[in-house]
C-alpha cells in the first residue's frame, strides 16, 4: 500500500496499541499532524511540549503501556528535554517523536533546526534520526520495543519533513522487533542464587528494600507472597511505593532523606539487606561510604549497570525481577525474627510522640493534615500525582497507597511542574479513577497553563495546591543551612481561586482543617477538574531529614513537644 | 576485587551506523570515565565495526563500564581483554629533524626498531613504526635528541590472541 512516512507514523502508532497521543504541531511536522485527520488515534493539543512530555510520561506510569508525545523541530523539541530527562531518570517507557528541517538543509542552521538527536543522547535509552521515508516504520517499531523492554526508558525519534512528504510501499508487519543479539555476563547463577538464599535464611535482621523496579517487573504479588512465608520487614524508596500494601503490618514505609526514623535506624542495623528494583540513588543512602555498614548486601536488577555503582553488593543478581524473585524466593528458608520485629517496634513508639498528627489542633492547617485527610476521604483509593518539594514528602508520609501503580511523582530528576500534565496523561491512562494532583504554588506555577487542556479535553482531575507562600523545599533547606536567609523562596501567587475560574472551573479555598472535608467533598462531585487552594502553614517542616552527606541514621528529628 | 586503577583495554563490536562513536564517547564523558586512547575501524563485515577503548580503571568501574556499554542499543560485545592474551598495537608517524650528516646515523637507530622509513627530505626524515605501545615510546626516546618535528598516533587497536575472540 502507497503511505506517505506521515501516514506510516500513525499506521505503527496504531500498530502499536496507542490511544493517544500529547503534542504541538510547528512546521517541520505539519505533515504528520495533516495525516492525524485520516487516524482514529485521539491528539492532545498541550500548552507548552513540557506539558506533553509529562502526560505521555504519566500516561506510561500509569498504565504500564508506552506513552507518546509529540513536538516540531527546534524550540518544539528542546521543550520536551525536561520532560524527557524526568523519563530517562525513572525508567519510564515513552517514544518522542519530533519532525525535523528537510534532509537537504540538515546541518546548514535552517530555521528551527536543532540537532534534537545530539541534544538529548545523554538523557534517551536511544534515539533515531530518520531521512528516509521507507526507514519510517521500522524505526519507530524498533522504539517502540527500545522504550519498553528491558529497564524501560524514553526514545526519541527525529524525523525530516522530506521523509514525513515523501511515500513508499508500506505493508504493516506483524513480525516481532528483531535487534542484534547482545550477550551481557550472566550474573543469574545457581551458586549465586544459593549464596543469597543462604544469607537471607540465616539472617537475624534481614530487611528488603524495595523500588520502583518492583512494579516495573510485575513483581508485586511475588514480593507479597514472599515476605508473608518468610517475615521479613520491607522499607520502600519513594519511587517503590505502592509496590508493597503501605498498610501492611511489614511494611516499615518510605527510607532515606526524608524516611521515618525506624526505617532508616532499621537499615543501619540490618544484617542481610535484599535490595530489589532500586538504585541506591543517594536520596536513599545518604553517605554511602556509611549506609547499613553491617549488612551482607544482595542485589536483584534488571540493569547491570546499577550493580556496584554506588553500593558495594555482596551478590548481584541480574536479570527479569520477576524470574530472579521467583527463582530465589523458594530457596529461602523461614526463620523466627520476631526479635527483630520488636526492636523496629520500639523504634516506632520513639517516632509515634513526635508526628504532627497526634498533637493537640492549633487551629493551624498543616499539609500533613490535608494529605492524611484526603487518604481517608478517598479511602487510600486515588490515583495520586505530586509535584517535587515538601509537599511530595508529606505525600508519601501521609497518603497510604495500598495499590501499584497509584503514586506517580518525579523521584530522579525532581521535575518541578510535573503533577499537573502528568496527572492528565494518567487520566487518560486510567480514566476510571479518581486522580488527585497535589502541587505546591511553585511548581503549580510553572506548568498551570494546561487547566487549560485539562479543559479543552473535558477532563476530570481534582488539584490540590499546597500553598504555603513559599518555594517550600529550599525554604526548609535555608532555615536549616543558611541561617533562615530566604533568598528568592518567598513566593507571591496569583489568587488560585480565580485561577480556576478565569478557566471556567470550580475552585475553593480551605485555611483550616475543619474545612477541609467539605471542599474535598465539592471537587469531587465536581464533574470538572477542580482546584483546591490549601492555605498552609508557611514556615512548615518536613520531618525527619537527614542531611546532605550525613548517614541515614542521622536525622534531624521534630523535636518532642513539650506538653503544659 | 582489585581496587588498583591499572590500563584496561576494552575490544567493542558496535553496529557500523552514523552518531556510534558519539554515543560510546558520550557515555564515556557522561560518566566521567577518562579514555586514554580510543580506536575505531571496520572489521571483515561492513555493518560491524571495532572499538578498542583504553583507560586506567579498578575493577568496579571496569565492570561499570562493561555494562554501560551492553546498555547501549549499537553494541553488540564488550570483551575486556586487559588480562587475557592479546595482540595490541600503535601506529606511529614520526618527523625527525635530519641532514646529509646524520641521516643514516638516524636510521641505523631506528632500524634496531624496525621502523621504515616512509619519507626522506632535505631537512627531515618520516618513521613509521607499528608495535606496541612500549615499543613505540622506546623508538620516540631515542629520536628525541634528533629534534622530533611532528608525531601522529593511531592510539591502540586490541585483539584477543584466542579463538574464544570478540565475535558477532
Ligand atoms: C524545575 C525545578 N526547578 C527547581 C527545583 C528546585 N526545587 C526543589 S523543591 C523546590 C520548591 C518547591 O516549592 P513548591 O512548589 O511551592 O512546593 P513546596 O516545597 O512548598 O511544597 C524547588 C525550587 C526543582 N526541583 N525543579
Amino acid at each position: 500500500m502507497l503511505r506517505t512516512g506521515s501516514q506510516i507514523v500513525w499506521d505503527v502508532l496504531g500498530q502499536e496499541g496507542v490511544g493517544c497521543v500529547f503534542g504541538y504541531p510547528g512546521g517541520a511536522i505539519l505533515p504528520i499532524y495533516d495525516a492525524l485527520l485520516g487516524s482514529s488515534i485521539h491528539h492532545v493539543l498541550v500548552r507548552h511540549e513540557q506539558g506533553a512530555a509529562h502526560m505521555a510520561d504519566g500516561y506510561a506510569r500509569a498504565s504500564g503501556e508506552v506513552g507518546v508525545a509529540m513536538a516540531t523541530s527546534g524550540p518544539g523539541a528542546t521543550n520536551l528535554v525536561t520532560g524527557i530527562a524526568t523519563a530517562m531518570l525513572d525508567s519510564s517507557s515513552v517514544v518522542f517523536i519530533t519532525g525535523q528541517v528537510s534532509s537537504r538543509v540538515i546541518g546548514t542552521d535552517a530555521f528551527q533546526e536543532t540537532d534534537i538527536t545530539g541534544v538529548t543522547l545523554p538523557i534517551t535509552k536511544h534515539n533515531f534520526l530518520v531521512t528516509r521515508t521507507e526507514d519510517v516504520g521500522p524505526t519507530l517499531r524498533k522504539a517502540f520495543h527500545i522504550a519498553r523492554t528491558g529497564r524501560p526508558g524514553p526514545v526519541l525519534v527525529d524525523i525530516t519533513k522530506d521523509a514525513q512528504q515523501g511515500t513508499h510501499d508500506y505493508e504493516p508487519d506483524e513480525a516481532p522487533v528483531e535487534l542484534p543479539e547482545r550477550s551481557p555476563r550472566d550474573t543469574l547463577t545457581r551458586d549465586a542464587l544459593d549464596e543469597a538464599a543462604g544469607l537471607l535464611s540465616s539472617a537475624k535482621r534481614p530487611l528488603i528494600l524495595a523500588g520502583r523496579g518492583v512494579m516495573l517487573g510485575g513483581a508485586t504479588e511475588l514480593l507479597q507472597d514472599f515476605v508473608e512465608r518468610t517475615r521479613i520487614p520491607v522499607a520502600m524508596t519513594l519511587l517503590g511505593i505502592g509496590g508493597f500494601p503501605a498498610t501492611h503490618a511489614l511494611n516499615l514505609g518510605m527510607m532515606g532523606m526524608h524516611g521515618e526514623a525506624w526505617v532508616n535506624r532499621a537499615i543501619q542495623t540490618a544484617d542481610v539487606l535484599l535490595a530489589i528494583g532500586m538504585r541506591f540513588d543517594d536520596r536513599v543512602t545518604g553517605d554511602p561510604t556509611k549506609f547499613a555498614p553491617a549488612a551482607k548486601k544482595i542485589h536483584l536488577e534488571i540493569d547491570r549497570s546499577e550493580i556496584n555503582k554506588v553500593i558495594r553488593v555482596d551478590v548481584p543478581l541480574v536479570g527479569d525481577l520477576r524470574e530472579t524473585l521467583s527463582q530465589l524466593a523458594p530457596r529461602v528458608g523461614t526463620t523466627d525474627l520476631s526479635p527483630w520485629h520488636r526492636f523496629i517496634e520500639d523504634l516506632k513508639g520513639d517516632t509515634a510522640v513526635r508526628d504532627i498528627q497526634t498533637l493537640p489542633d492549633s487551629g493551624h492547617l498543616y499539609a500533613a493534615h490535608v494529605i492524611s485527610d484526603l487518604w481517608n476521604l478517598t479511602e487510600g483509593r486515588a490515583l495520586v500525582v505530586t509535584d517535587v518539594g515538601q509537599h511530595q514528602m508529606w505525600e508519601a508520609q501521609y497518603y497510604k497507597h495500598d495499590y501499584p501503580r497509584k503514586l506517580i511523582t518525579s523521584g530522579g530528576l525532581g521535575t518541578m511542574g510535573f503533577a499537573l500534565p502528568a496527572a492528565l496523561g494518567a487520566k487518560f491512562a486510567k480514566p476510571e479513577e479518581e486522580v488527585w494532583v497535589i502541587v505546591g504554588d511553585g511548581g503549580f506555577q510553572m506548568t498551570a497553563a494546561e487547566l487549560s487542556t485539562c479543559v479543552q479535553e473535558n477532563m476530570k482531575l481534582n488539584v490540590a495546591v499546597i500553598n504555603n507562600g513559599y518555594l517550600g523545599m529550599v525554604r526548609q533547606w535555608q532555615e536549616f543551612f543558611y541561617d533562615k536567609r530566604y533568598a528568592a523562596t518567598p513566593m507571591s501567587n496569583p489568587d488560585f481561586v480565580k485561577l480556576a475560574d478565569a478557566h471556567g472551573l470550580p475552585g475553593f479555598r480551605v485555611e483550616k482543617r475543619s474545612e477541609i472535608a467539605e471542599a474535598v467533598s465539592r471537587a469531587r462531585a465536581s464533574r470538572e477538574t477542580a482546584v483546591i487552594d490549601f492555605r498552609v502553614e508557611k514556615e512548615d517542616t518536613v520531618y525527619p531529614m537527614v542531611a546532605p552527606g550525613k548517614t541515614i541514621e542521622d536525622m534531624i528529628r521534630r523535636p518532642v513537644p513539650v506538653l503544659e | 576485587m582489585d581496587t588498583r586503577s591499572r590500563p584496561r583495554t576494552f575490544v567493542v563490536l558496535v553496529e557500523n551506523v552514523p552518531g556510534v562513536l558519539d554515543r560510546v564517547a558520550s557515555l564515556f564523558r557522561r560518566r566521567s570515565y577518562n579514555i586514554e586512547s580510543l580506536t575505531v575501524g571496520h572489521t571483515d563485515r561492513p555493518d560491524v565495526s571495532h572499538i578498542t577503548i583504553v583507560m586506567n580503571a579498578d575493577d568496579r568501574v571496569a565492570s561499570l563500564v562493561e555494562a554501560n556499554l551492553y546498555k547501549l542499543v549499537n553494541v553488540l560485545e564488550v570483551k575486556d581483554v586487559s588480562d587475557v592474551a592479546c595482540v595490541a598495537r600503535d601506529l606511529a608517524l614520526i618527523k625527525v629533524r635530519a641532514d646529509h650528516s646524520n641521516r643514516s646515523e638516524i636510521m641505523q637507530v631506528a632500524e634496531v626498531f624496525r621502523a621504515r622509513v616512509v619519507d626522506v627530505s632535505p631537512e627531515a626524515l618520516i618513521f613509521e613504526i607499528t608495535g606496541s605501545e612500549d615499543k613505540v615510546e622506546s623508538l620516540v626516546d631515542v629520536l628525541r635528541p634528533y629534534g622530533i618535528l611532528e608525531m601522529a598516533r593511531t592510539g591502540i587497536v586490541a585483539m584477543a590472541r584466542s579463538v574464544a575472540a570478540v565475535s558477532v
